[in-house]
């Protein structure tokens, strides 16, 4: 029997942050996927940061997912409302030609 | 020790195919979903190295919160969602090809990788055993003394976010009558009341 150990965790966060990087670019123009995906890179960032501090014994780690998942948290908030405003400015969330403003 | 192993793996796996699902649902509000259940599996992950306070905050803030707001966002706004999905197939062969060299690379990484032998005793706050106190509450310890400033830095990014996000999404209706406390402060008796003298048997 294989004791699960640090190495699978990181494995499972590396597939979880591909996933991301590759929703990121699979949904070039539905801001509202590419918003998650960030949040499921962030995840994949915080088991990182949990199993390294498990393995360690340092829980400077915890308090640094914390601290990771507060920022998570006001990127949603602040992502969904320029969303919002976006919406209703436009009737639309199609990013690509949100490159309008440039000179 | 085997019931561990078997919930890491039934976690894992879940947790990834729900991942994968977010970003190749069809419908956003299933991508919601799916990432509720990501995020309930990597809580039970959490669990299993040890860490319930974070599982638990992990459930409560991205669980109760973030997915509620996305699926709040998704269900208010009325999009066109076939629409956006048009080069969905165009962007999937570049896509692919870096995702698989990302996780080729992670993969590298992880099979070179060890340990610095000294790495545990170097820990700056090195996490009191179990069977001592809890999780929770040796983060607490922590938290509230040695890190106190980046617990109210983080604070302070919330409350600036709070505030810019009802910066941005506020507006004002024109022609809504409001309640103006100044102005009813500031009205006087001569202003509001008009005193007539009525002559008797006449009318005004």
């Amino acid at each position: 029997m294989i004791v699960v150990g640090l190495g699978h965790y990181l494995t499972v966060a590396a597939l979880l942050f591909t996933l991301g990087i590759f929703g990121i670019f699979l949904n070039r123009k539905n801001i509202i996927i590419i918003l998650m995906s960030i949040e499921l890179m962030l995840l994949a960032v915080n088991i990182n940061l949990v199993a390294f501090s498990t393995v360690l014994g340092d829980l400077v780690g915890q308090i640094f997912a914390m601290i990771v998942l507060t920022v998570a948290a006001a990127e949603a908030a602040i992502g969904l409302a320029i969303l919002v405003v976006y919406f209703r400015n436009r009737g639309s969330i199609a990013v690509e030609d949100v490159n309008l403003m440039k000179g | 020790m085997i019931v561990a192993t078997i919930a890491f793996y039934v976690f894992a796996a879940i947790a990834v195919a729900a991942a994968f699902m977010v970003i190749a649902a069809r419908n956003p509000v299933h991508s919601v979903l799916f990432l509720i259940l990501v995020f309930f599996n990597a809580s039970g992950l959490f669990v299993l190295m040890g860490a319930e306070f974070l599982a638990m905050i992990l459930v409560i803030v991205y669980v109760g919160a973030v997915a509620v707001l996305f699926l709040f966002v998704v269900m208010m706004l009325d999009i066109d969602f076939a629409e956006l999905r048009e080069g969905f197939l165009q962007y999937m062969p570049f896509g692919a090809l870096i995702g698989v060299i990302l996780l080729l690379e992670l993969m590298l990484v992880l099979g070179v990788w060890a340990v610095a032998p000294q790495a545990a005793s170097v820990a700056a706050a090195p996490a009191p055993a179990l069977t001592d106190v809890t999780n929770t509450e040796a983060i607490g310890r922590i938290l509230y003394t040695e890190y106190v400033y980046f617990f109210q830095a983080a604070g302070m990014i919330l409350l600036v976010a709070m505030i810019g996000a009802i910066v941005l999404t506020l507006r004002h209706k024109q022609g809504v009558k409001r309640q103006v406390i100044a102005d009813q402060v500031a009205r006087t008796r001569a202003g509001a009341v008009e005193l007539k003298d009525v002559k008797t048997g006449q009318g005004i």
